[in-house]
Formats: structure tokens, sequence, C-alpha cells
């Protein structure tokens, strides 16, 4: 190994200073007494005051909490029943369809906002339906599900296969099987796909900027609308809150997922080499 | 008398097309010790399926008690496996894992506390029921999968190649305990092995499955002495197969030799393999056997030895208790009794 010199360690400080210099201006000139953006005037919470007691602020706080927690709680479900018929298929199909739930992850946000825009209006032209609350959730369910699979999905290949079958050989209706064994099984992976998912809905912007129609916005929405008028420290301070929250939710997932793996480890090495064998996965 | 409790009659099963049990008809008593053995791909795993409910065949009947039961799902089956890597279902302990089934049939929790402690002390893990499944060894989790399925009264215990991930000393430990188990509780026990010795041990009764067909079914004396044909004379145990011509009724001609053999019925000159079994072939001084050979290679095995003696382009194994060095020109001899006649392709 090669000990790191001098230069190398201010690359990477260097790399970390424009990663996140612009969030830590953000952060600081939120509890900036002054409305400028460059001069320090002393040290307030009134932004935050002010924050609150603004009803649009509030309107979209709610609007994004609601839609977050739904559409989290929807996809999860969708996603973990989708994952468990897909553990149960062939590995041809099995690894197409988990190919074909890759590509709106990696699909630009911007084509899956405006493709699903596009389809809304179009369904909306024939129901007389508009743009609104229904079809921004109905985009979040959306993008949020590919990722509860993913995240469920790994849990279900290292359960033993035979698991399910046992608890149906002792009795139990294949439902029963499910919740009393199957869900336990996965239970980490579910929570933490529902976690993943709500924090993504929480901080989007793109694809619910194309489907909420006029009348309903987000928190990013809002800020958005409001540097395009007159820029506000306002602005900063909500910027830092769903910075916060959205760390806040990421550091969850990690220690989660970070814990999950040494308690998995440490339940390998305490057990014989019995262990039910798990295909490596292929990426 | 033991009485007939399963049927498979004509059972087919095909993946895809492809065959993996032929026509299996099979009948299986109550209290019977049964093992379906066999190289892996046999269809004997899957003919444990079917039994559990967790395939149905293609086509034929699948009868208990005289009723089929094809369409019954495993839930309503008198019937409990004990799985391969056995399935213990790492979230609960041991206690709740044993319950589980007790539960699910809304068993009184007292009556629960009692039969799990039992059940326990059937296996030899008295006092185990706080402990995690996760935090026992591979012998005490096959316990526990063993004392999971019988704490349900069931009819019938499958078991899927269940000391397949033991070490050898454990798993002759626990062949020994099956057996003891299967004699306290009384039920059927349906066994899966590719192991010939685990169900030469264990078996009442034993069926040889190769390519999804049934070669043999017979008590494992009946097996080992009077193998059907040359696949099942190879596979339980280890042994000659020659090609030979049935010249009449009890006398057969092989490695340029005519013996006298106690077959009769294939007809004058009939083509057939022979099968002699290692230990059965008894060296002597050259001008006293049959025929002759040279010793080709010795292999210490313990009991006996093991030995690969060329005679005329045919390499021989022999088990003897005396070890002839390498090079040795020896007699082999045989009497009718040591000479197994299959019909061809048997």
């Amino acid at each position: 190994m090669k000990k790191s010199g001098i230069l190398s360690k201010i690359f990477i400080g260097l790399v970390f200073l424009f990663l996140y210099a612009p969030i830590a201006v953000l952060i600081v000139f939120s509890f900036n007494a002054s409305k400028s953006r460059t001069v320090w005037a002393g040290f307030t919470l009134d932004w935050y005051v002010e924050l609150f007691s603004d009803s649009a602020v509030m309107e979209a706080f709610g609007t994004t909490i609601l839609v977050s927690v739904l559409a989290a709680i929807i996809a999860t479900v969708l996603g973990t029943v989708t994952a468990v018929g897909l553990n149960q298929m062939g590995k041809r199909s099995r690894n197409f369809l988990l190919g074909v739930n890759n590509i709106p992850v990696m699909n630009s946000e911007i084509i899956t906002g405006v493709s699903l825009m596009l389809l809304f209006l179009t369904i909306g032209n024939v129901l007389r339906t508009r743009l609104g609350f229904g079809t921004l959730l109905l985009s979040h369910i959306t993008f949020d599900t590919p990722y509860v699979i993913l995240s469920v999905m790994p849990k279900l290949r290292q359960m033993d296969k035979n698991m399910f079958e046992a608890a149906q050989d002792l009795g139990a209706t294949k439902i029963q099987s499910f919740f009393k064994v199957v869900l336990p099984q996965i239970r980490s992976g579910v929570v933490n796909g529902m976690l993943i998912a709500f924090t993504l809905s929480l901080d989007d912007f793109v694809i619910s900027y194309f489907t909420s129609g006029t009348d309903v916005q987000t928190l990013s929405m809002l800020i958005y609308s409001m540097t395009r008028k007159r820029i506000s420290p306002k602005i900063n301070a909500l910027s830092t809150i769903l910075f916060v929250a959205v760390l806040a939710l990421l550091v969850i997932v990690n220690v989660r997922q970070f814990r999950q793996e040494k308690a998995q480890a440490k339940k390998e090495a305490a057990l014989d080499p019995d262990i039910p064998d798990i295909e490596p996965e292929e990426i | 008398m033991s009485k007939e409790l399963i049927r498979l009659r004509n059972c087919v099963m095909a993946f895809d097309g492809e065959v993996v049990l032929n026509n299996i008809n099979l009948y299986i008593n109550d209290h019977e010790f049964l093992t379906l053995l066999g190289p892996s791909g046999c269809g004997k795993t899957t003919t444990l399926r079917i039994l559990g409910g967790f395939e149905t065949p293609t086509s034929g009947d699948v009868l208990f008690d005289g009723v089929r039961i094809n369409d019954v799902p495993p839930h309503k089956r008198h019937i409990n496996t004990v799985f391969q890597k056995y399935a213990l279902f790492t979230h609960m302990n041991v206690y709740d894992n044993i319950a589980f089934g007790l539960r699910i049939k809304k068993v009184p929790e007292d009556e629960i506390k009692k039969r799990v402690s039992e059940v326990l002390s059937l296996v030899n893990l008295p006092g185990y029921e706080k402990r995690m499944a996760t935090a026992l060894s591979g012998g005490q989790q096959q316990r526990i999968a063993i004392a999971r399925a019988i704490v349900n009264n069931p009819r019938v215990l499958l078991l899927d190649e269940p000391l397949g991930a033991l070490d050898l000393k454990l798993r002759k430990d626990m062949q020994v305990e099956l057996k003891r188990i299967h004699e306290q509780v009384g039920i059927t026990f349906i066994y899966v092995t590719h192991d010939q010795e685990e169900a030469l041990t264990m078996s009442d009764t034993i069926v040889v499955m190769n390519g999804g067909v049934i070669q043999q079914i017979g008590s494992p004396v009946d097996i080992y002495n009077e193998p059907k044909n040359a696949f099942v004379a190879d596979f339980i145990g280890e042994s000659n197969i020659i090609d030979g011509v049935m010249e009449r009724d009890l006398v057969v001609t092989f490695a340029k030799h005519t013996f006298d053999c106690l077959d009769s019925g294939f007809g004058e000159n009939a083509p057939v393999d022979v099968v002699v079994r290692p230990e059965d072939i008894k060296l002597v001084a050259p001008d006293k056997g049959q025929l002759t050979g040279i010793v080709r290679s010795v292999t210490f095995k313990g009991v006996h030895y093991e030995m690969v003696i060329e005679s005329d382009g045919y390499d021989w194994l022999v088990h003897s208790t005396l070890c002839e060095p390498v090079g040795t020109l020896v007699g082999m001899y045989l009497i009718p009794d040591d000479i197994h006649i299959m019909k061809k392709g048997g």
C-alpha cells in the first residue's frame, strides 16, 4: 500500500470543499440576521419563524409529507408483493423483469416526469380528470416502487427457500405462511425500502413538477418558485430543513443496513457451514 | 400386520416437457421405514415433494388411506417434512419453532408447552426451548427440525436427505437416533438419500430409483444380495459387472471360462450381465483358481484391502483381508452362489 501524500490529502479536501461548501453556506446564511447573501449580520431564527407562519410553505409542507407517506406505504406493499412474485419465477424471466425494473431507476427523471405527465393528460382527456394530488401520488408510487423491489429482493434470495414450504407443511395456509414466516424474514429489507421510498418522495422535484398540475405543490417546487420571484433567506431556511430531514433519513437507512450486515455475518459465523448457500447475486 | 397407507399409481411428473418421474407405482405400509435411494436427479426428491403436496403429478394418482389426495394442499395433509437444510424459522426461538404447527391448529398454550417439552426430550435436547434457532449447531438444528415435524403427530414423516450436511461421525449417531425415534413414535418414515450405506442401515424397505424409474423395491438384504439389474448392483455396494453368455440353465460363460451358477430361465446362448461382489472373490494360488490375474494396485481400507486384479484385459475389483503385493500372479475362485446373472439392459 502506498502512503497517501500531502497532495492527495489536499485533493480530497478540495473535493469535499466543492461538494459541501454550497450547502454549508446555505445553512449558515439561513441564520443570518440581514437579508444580504454576502454579509454576515448576526445570528437569528427569524427566517425559520417566518417560514412556519407562511401559509403557502405550510401547505406545501403538508402536501409533501402526505404524498411521501402515502407513496412510501403503497410502494412498499406493491414492491414487496412484486418481489415475492419475482422470486418464485424462473431465473430467466426473473432476470428479465429485474432488468425492466431497473430502467426507471436509471432513466433520467425528466423523461419519467414528462412521460408520466403525457400519460396522465391523455387519460385525463378521456376520464375528464386533471393533474393534481392524485396524479402526483401516482407518479411518486411509480418511481418509489422499483427501489422497494431492489431493497426486498436480496432478503428474499437469502432466505432458505424451503422456509415458506415448511410453514405450509406445518399447517399454515399460503397467506398465513407469508405473514408468519416470510414477512418477518424479509422485514429489514421491507423497512429499508420504505425509508428509501419516503426519502426519494420527500425531496423529489422534477417528476413532481410535471405531474402535480397548477393547484398542488411540494416543498421542492415551492423552493423553486421562490427563487424565481424575490429571493428571500426563507429559501435558505426551508432548504436547510429539507436537507437535514433527508440527511437524517439516509443516515438511518445506512446505519440499519450496516447493522444488518454485521448481524448477518455474525449469524453465519456462529452457525456450521450447513447454512443455506446463497447464490452470488449477479450485478 | 401392517396395512397399506400410501399408494402412488402410474405417477408421471414432467417439468417443461422433461420427464423426471416415469410411471411410478409404489405402495407404502403404515409404520414402515421406507427409503428412496438413488443418485442425484433420479426423481427421489420429486417423489417426496409429491407426497408432501408441494408438487402435483402430471398424471397418475396419489392415494392416502385409499383417498385420492393429488390436489390436497400441503397444509391439509397429515404429513410433515424434515427439509434438507432444516428450514428452521430463524426469527424464532426453539419453542416457537416447534409450537408453530400446534398454534396454527389452535391447540391450547398449556398443552403446547407440555408437548414441546416432551418432543424435546424425545430428540435429546430437553430444556432448549429458549435458545434461538440460529444459536444451534448443525446436529441440534437437525433434531429441532425433526421435533418441529413430529410434535404434530403426523401419520407420515418425510425426510429429505436430512443428514447430508452433517459430518461422518454425527451422521452415524443420527442414523441410530432416527431409527430409535422411528421405533418410539411408530409413524411411517419416508426417507430420501443418495447414501446407500445409510439406506441399508435404517430401512425396512428400499426403493432404488434411477432416471425417474423405480429399479427395484425390496428389503435391504434382498437389494444387496439379489440386485435385479446392473444399475442396482453397481449402486448398492461395489460390483464387478461383466458381459456373459448364458449357455443354458445353470451354466454361464464369462471371462473365457464356464461357471456353474444358480440362475435359470434366460434361454440358451442369451447375452447377460454377470455381477460379482468384490468381497465374494476368493484369492487362491494361481493353479487353484478358475481365473488368474496380476495385482495392479492395492489400497488399504481399514477392514479390508481393495485390490485391482487384471485378468485377460478386465480389471476385477477384489476385497480381501489378505494383501497380495502389486505384480503378483494370483488365482481367483468363485462358487455358484457368488455369481449373479442379470438380464441385459434390465
